[in-house]
């Protein structure tokens, strides 16, 4: 060890236990996408849950927003190696969305209005572990990080959390999406450091 | 692939007052294609280590076990300040890569190329294009390149050269060269037209996140289908 890269020392020690392996603090909120930035008026946005079998239940914005909602206070990790703490959403639990539909699905892909996707067992978006964002810092989520509505899913790596999310469609089988069928890993987890199909 | 590997610095080349060219010899890379990254790991003595991704600035093969990194310090920052300035010639990093299979050009890809650079956001569409030079493409090929100012310019002297058949305009945004037509600012709609036509054209934008987000909205608005704009943000 002791050879490489000498005179280096390094400044992200004081985060140690709440920064995952081979991760740094960062205090603003890189954007990461793999194309351009979608508008989608909260006038023709809806959110669709398919079962399954094909069947579907949508609501509207204005449905939406009229669900229980919460303001979950995480911190979110990046593949990219970012992370940032305290990060403060308002959405909906994807629990109120999901406990609207029988199912038999051990997974679920989540799909955007720009044609990404990403998968996720069912049990990692249920029991308040994930949301369904508009609001970030106080704020309406601007289009750049998702909005007007993306996933919050804080204990996965970001890429999971998808932005312009348009549904979660069940599936009985996993089906890798976007990053996953790219060399990303399966899963995500930050704190395994899950990046890469290998790892 | 995903090993960390260990990587001897054997050249630094200063592009700009804070950015920097930094060339590694890396015993059997297995190469990689234009527009990819590798992730550079840095170890204290104390065992702390540290890791950021930096894009390759060169096509694979012609150097064979050598990579090209483009570093652009930051002020305050952990690691770009090290290793633009401080890593010694000759001394050992680990580097894991290469990375990214979506910002890539890959040499089956065909038809005219619409490369967008902001910053030091030209480093891997520089892969790109000295890629297409090797290979005598006679595809159209555009890079509108936007910096703050004349002294900001990477690869200067060599965007000429690399530039045969190649139309390079430099966007300056706060100080354009004495007898500049384009006034300094931002990049605009009127910087595309000419632009090789959105039916068939490939468009790579690289560089800060607002200069992407305003890059990519004139793309769509001049008829450019989200499909064919690949994106790549920092910052």
């Amino acid at each position: 060890m002791g050879d490489l890269s000498p005179g280096f020392h390094g400044k992200s020690h004081a985060f140690a236990g709440r920064l995952p392996p081979g991760q740094y603090p960062t205090e603003s909120f890189p954007v990461l996408s793999a194309g351009p930035t979608p508008d989608i008026p909260t006038g023709r946005w809806s959110f669709t849950l398919t079962g399954e079998a094909g069947e579907s239940r949508s609501w509207s914005w204005d449905e939406m927003m009229a669900l229980p909602q919460e303001e979950p206070t995480v911190d979110i990790h990046c593949v990219t190696r970012w992370s940032k703490f305290d990060t403060r959403w308002r959405g909906v639990p994807l629990d109120v969305f999901l406990d609207a539909m029988e199912t038999a699905a051990d997974f679920v892909v989540a799909e955007s209005f720009d044609g990404y996707t990403t998968n996720l067992p069912l049990e990692d978006v249920t029991d308040g572990k994930a949301w369904l964002a508009h609001s970030f810092d106080g704020f309406a989520l601007s289009p750049d990080h998702g909005g007007p509505a993306r996933l919050v899913i804080p204990h996965l790596y970001f890429w999971k959390s998808a932005k312009w999310v348009k549904g979660l469609r069940l599936t009985l089988d996993n089906e890798p999406g976007f990053w996953e069928s790219a060399g990303y890993h399966d899963y995500g987890d930050p704190w395994r450091e899950q990046r890469y199909w290998s790892d | 692939m995903h090993g960390w590997r260990r990587a001897r610095l054997t050249e630094r080349t200063k592009q700009t007052a804070t950015g920097r060219t930094l060339t590694f010899e890396v015993p059997h890379w297995p190469g990689h294609l234009p527009g990819q990254h590798v992730d550079v790991r840095l170890t204290a003595d104390d065992g702390y280590q540290a890791v950021r991704s930096y894009s390759l600035a060169a096509p694979a093969g012609a150097g064979g076990d050598r990579i090209e990194l483009g570093v652009q310090a930051t002020f305050g920052g952990e690691v770009s300040p090290y290793l633009a300035d401080d890593l010694p010639v000759g001394a050992e990093v680990e580097v894991m890569g290469p990375l990214g299979g979506w910002f890539v050009r890959t040499p089956q890809d065909r038809g005219p190329l619409l490369l967008i650079a902001g910053g030091s956001g030209v480093v891997p569409v520089m892969a790109m294009l000295r890629a297409r030079a090797a290979s005598a493409s006679g595809d159209p090929c555009v890079l509108l390149y936007s910096v703050r100012a004349p002294d900001e310019v990477w690869y200067a002297t060599e965007l000429d050269a690399v530039a045969e058949g190649v139309r390079v305009r430099l966007l300056y945004t706060r100080t354009a060269p004495e007898g500049s037509r384009r006034p300094a600012g931002r990049i605009t709609a009127d910087d595309l037209l000419g632009m090789p036509p959105p039916t068939d054209t490939h468009c790579y934008v690289c560089g800060p996140t607002a200069f992407v987000e305003h890059a990519g909205e004139l793309l769509l608005a001049a008829g450019y289908g989200p499909d064919r704009i690949r994106t790549e943000r920092f910052g």
